[in-house]
């Protein structure tokens, strides 16, 4: 297996070099021939995929068989390790990520190489791009990190199996997506980038880039939302996000990739923006390697780092080429960038957008600087200090909400200029309905748990608690109140019932409404992060039948126990949970011993409901052998969950071709003539 | 920043006369404005100063607050309180000494200055407001303070650009007029 790997991702490495210097050729020097040459350069960019695929699979299989003569699969498999975790071997360590990362990328570039008569000579500088791009992971992972590298030494009878934090199901789905989406932001950089070198005339190419943009910001997004999901139940430390530098390096491309998103309306609209785009595309690309670099890197120090190793060196000269090859493009054609930028006024859509698109680099900026402030700290004083979560809240948290309050307004205005009859007409009613549910919030009785009761006196998170409350409620009320106004409009044409003409509606411009559906998304997946104000923990020593209280529930101690498994022990304890005085439920929080890598984990059992988390773990025994139990209590946390997958079904929503508008002409006879889609105010 | 905004609403408008009327009115409202803006400061001010104090004094609230800003030194990148990797060597010493400082009356900085002293700096979990540490908040105040004002410089100047021009004898619609037919084109092409 390993020799069938290391041909094959020699030869996906050598069709790489063809496809771009090939393809290269073919674009500058125009001529007789140059077409069949550039043919053969696309080709072989296709054929690459099926190398790389072939590597993969050898891998995979590798660790089916438990071949331990390979040195990757000896550090991340062992014989009595569960089916699903050996296919996850491929993307656990440095070596096969880095492979894994090669096939996405091939698997976008025979996507795109395909679908080439679409635009040819676009695609044909977007390919080269892709290709060189290819060039270096195949060289990274030939070269530097190869997952096919031999042991040394005799060989060993099982393997050193995987990390026990990557044991769970999530782990199987989660790394995929996200690399989906950090690898899929070379595709629209490719298009941004072979738009700019060849002058593209028109915006044909936004519309392009733009879909692929969304496909990819939707992979990350689910990515993120796994990620944190994975780090909720499987951590036990009762948080979704740390801001570890690993969590910020998919973030910072996560929040480029949403501005460009908003700022790209405003080139398709408007004609603005094109420079400003052609960065974000660009800034997009670049922090996903960048964040790529500092978890291969070992540069900066993360509870997910891969080992440190002279990789970061690679990466960090790709960075530096792609920033010169860029700026080098841009210093040269910029001039075919310029447009006319004029606005009627400030209250517009086109000046939300440019608001909107500061706060998102904003944010990027600041978890840019968090990340990297223990280094240049270290640089300046010679000692490292640590950035965590309250400096994020502290600095993070007014931005969001001044994001969220931008998601309730931007979407209502219109272009070029609102009148003050409109903004009354379309915020009167929400603002009223936003400011009675978080009064209603803070006057309820604390005794309700959860976020009822929120007194913003008490503590300022719990001010950002309500007011993330009442902008959430806000945008909610402001996307119910343009589904209503557009459906009631249908409804009133064609006669069909309300529900009906929403559907209708969102059907005939599904971008604008599937961009409402994904803002409905973040505003419950706020809702679920303000709940993390009221957060409650309490620990205690637990013997047969003794009771710890949290919240409303009452916990009891029913029993402890302890299992065995080919691939691990565990230790786990039987808590009945109560709720005025009736029995609920019962958890069972639990200890993990892997036994191949001689390591411990912890599994959290979480009761979850619309209210809040009751989160148990198994902290450890004492020295009476009784379980030591640490209980939170969580707020609103499903809700997070809630909303990630309504913003990816807001983002699917939104990939969905409009439907035509069907006119209906009175006439002697009835025509149904279709006419192009009239809802295209987004 | 204020000012930058004033700029443009001025800006905006028309004729000197149309300006200066305006300007009087907003020197009416400035003066009326101002004990109420005062008012409005003091009732900030009061507002701020209750959420610093509240709760301040409770010993499990204080545990839970300075807990919160400090990191456990094991390794682990976790804050202090969410620490709970199993048999970590050093949360529950750390806590410990957390809770034995609180009830020993000693103030939060005082405590955050031992475990400084005791676990060197990285022990804290977000960098302090002295020496170069501060550059860490203020970069980002400056580069939010920057990045409105350029967004704001920006829409100013894009809306002072004057119009293109039109073809001979071509009357553009204004005012009223325009607004009167931009309703009539959103109602008729809202869906």
């Amino acid at each position: 297996m390993a020799t069938i790997g290391s041909y094959a991702l020699l030869l996906a490495l050598a069709l790489s070099v063809y496809s771009f210097v090939f393809g290269l050729l073919a674009l500058v020097s125009p001529g007789k021939g140059s077409e069949r040459v550039g043919e053969t350069a696309r080709r072989a960019g296709v054929v690459v995929f099926g190398a790389v695929l072939l590597a993969a699979i050898a891998l995979v299989v590798a660790a089916f068989r438990d071949d331990f003569s390979i040195a990757y699969i000896f550090h991340h498999s062992n014989r009595d390790l569960p089916a699903p975790y050996k296919f996850a071997t491929l993307w656990s360590g440095q070596e096969g990520s880095l492979l894994f990362w090669s096939l996405l990328l091939a698997a976008y570039g025979f996507v795109l190489r395909l679908r080439y008569k679409t635009d040819p000579r676009l695609f044909a500088y977007a390919s080269v791009i892709l290709a060189a791009v290819q060039v270096f992971f195949l060289a990274l992972v030939c070269f530097a990190a190869n997952p096919f590298g031999l042991i040394e030494g005799p060989l060993r009878a099982d393997g050193n199996g995987l990390n026990p934090l990557l044991q769970y199901p999530e782990m199987v789905i989660h790394p995929p997506l996200l690399y989906l989406g950090y690898v899929g932001f070379t595709v629209p950089f490719a298009f941004a980038l072979g738009a700019l070198i060849m002058k593209y005339p028109g915006e044909k190419w936004i519309h392009i880039t733009r879909r692929w943009t969304m496909v990819t910001w939707g992979f990350l997004t689910c990515g993120i939302f796994l990620g944190s999901h994975w780090a909720y139940s499987v951590l036990g430390w009762g948080g979704y996000w740390g801001w570890d530098p690993v969590e910020n390096a998919s973030l910072m491309p996560w929040l480029v990739g949403t501005a460009f998103l908003h700022s790209v309306m405003m080139q398709e609209k408007r004609g603005m923006l094109k420079v400003w785009n052609m960065w974000l595309v660009f800034a997009t690309f670049w922090l996903a390697i960048l964040g790529t670099f500092l978890t291969r890197s070992g540069i900066i120090s993360s509870v997910h780092a891969f080992a440190q190793s002279s990789i970061g060196t690679w990466f960090a000269w790709f960075l530096a080429i792609s920033f010169a090859v860029f700026v080098f493009f841009f210093v040269k054609n910029r001039q075919h960038l310029r447009s006319e930028h004029t606005l009627e006024s400030l209250i517009s859509r086109e000046s939300s957008f440019l608001f909107n698109n500061l706060l998102f680099l904003l944010l990027t900026l600041y978890v840019l600087w968090g990340t990297w402030f223990p280094k240049i700290s270290e640089l300046v004083q010679g000692n490292k200090v640590t950035v965590g979560a309250p400096f994020y809240n502290r600095v993070a948290i007014p931005v969001a909400l001044l994001l969220i309050l931008l998601t309730a307004v931007g979407p209502l205005l219109a272009w070029r200029k609102t009148s003050f009859e409109s903004l009354k007409r379309n915020f009167l009613w929400p603002t009223v309905g936003a400011l009675a549910l978080a009064v209603f919030v803070m006057m309820t009785p604390e005794s309700w748990g959860s976020i009822f009761g929120l007194k913003p006196w008490h503590d300022i998170s719990y001010f950002y608690s309500l007011m993330t409350v009442f902008l959430s409620a806000l945008v909610a009320f402001t996307v119910a109140s343009e589904f209503y106004r557009g459906g009631r409009v249908i409804s009133e044409k064609t006669g069909q019932g309300m529900f009906a003409s929403m559907v209708q509606l969102t059907h005939r411009n599904t971008r604008r409404y599937g961009g409402y559906i994904v803002h409905v998304g973040v505003i419950l997946a706020m809702i679920g992060f303000s709940g993390a104000a009221l957060n409650q923990e309490k620990e205690m020593e637990m013997g047969y039948g003794d009771k710890m209280k949290i919240g409303n529930y009452e916990l009891v101690c029913r029993s402890f126990t302890q299992d065995d498994a080919p691939n691990a022990a565990s230790e786990w304890a039987l808590i009945d949970v109560y709720q005025n005085g009736r029995k609920i439920d019962t958890l069972t929080p639990e200890r993990i011993f892997y036994k191949a890598s001689r390591q411990a984990s912890t599994k959290p059992h979480i009761r979850s409901t619309f209210k809040e988390d009751l989160y148990l773990v198994y902290e450890g025994q004492n020295d009476k052998g009784q379980p030591v139990i640490k209980a939170h209590l969580n707020p609103l946390v499903i809700w997070i969950w809630i909303g990630a997958w309504i913003m990816v079904l807001g983002t699917a929503l939104a990939l969905v071709p409009n439907a035509p508008a069907v006119v209906r002409v009175p006439a002697a006879r009835l025509v149904e003539t279709h006419a192009a889609p009239v809802a295209t105010g987004d | 920043m204020f000012r930058a905004i004033r700029g443009v609403g001025t800006a905006a408008l028309g004729c000197p006369a149309e300006r200066s009327s305006a300007m009087n009115e907003m020197s009416y409202y400035k003066m009326k404005m101002k004990p109420l803006f005062r008012r409005a400061l003091h009732c900030a001010f009061l507002g701020f100063a209750v959420f610093a104090v509240t709760g301040a004094g409770d010993p499990a609230s204080r545990f839970n607050q300075i807990g919160h800003q400090l990191m456990c030194i094991c390794g682990c990148n976790e804050i202090l309180l969410e620490c709970n990797h199993v048999g970590c060597p050093d949360s529950d010493r750390m806590r410990n000494e957390l809770m034995a400082a609180i009830e020993r009356g000693d103030n939060d900085s005082l405590i955050q200055q031992a475990f400084v002293q005791k676990y060197g700096p990285t022990v804290l979990a977000a960098p302090t407001t002295a020496g170069f540490d501060r550059a860490a908040w203020i970069m980002p105040a400056v580069v939010f303070i920057l990045g409105f004002g350029l967004v704001v410089l920006v829409v100013r100047a894009w809306k002072n650009r004057p119009q293109p021009a039109i073809a001979d004898g071509v009357q553009p619609a204004r005012g009223a007029e325009l607004d009167q037919f931009r309703e009539q084109a959103r109602q008729e092409t809202d869906v």
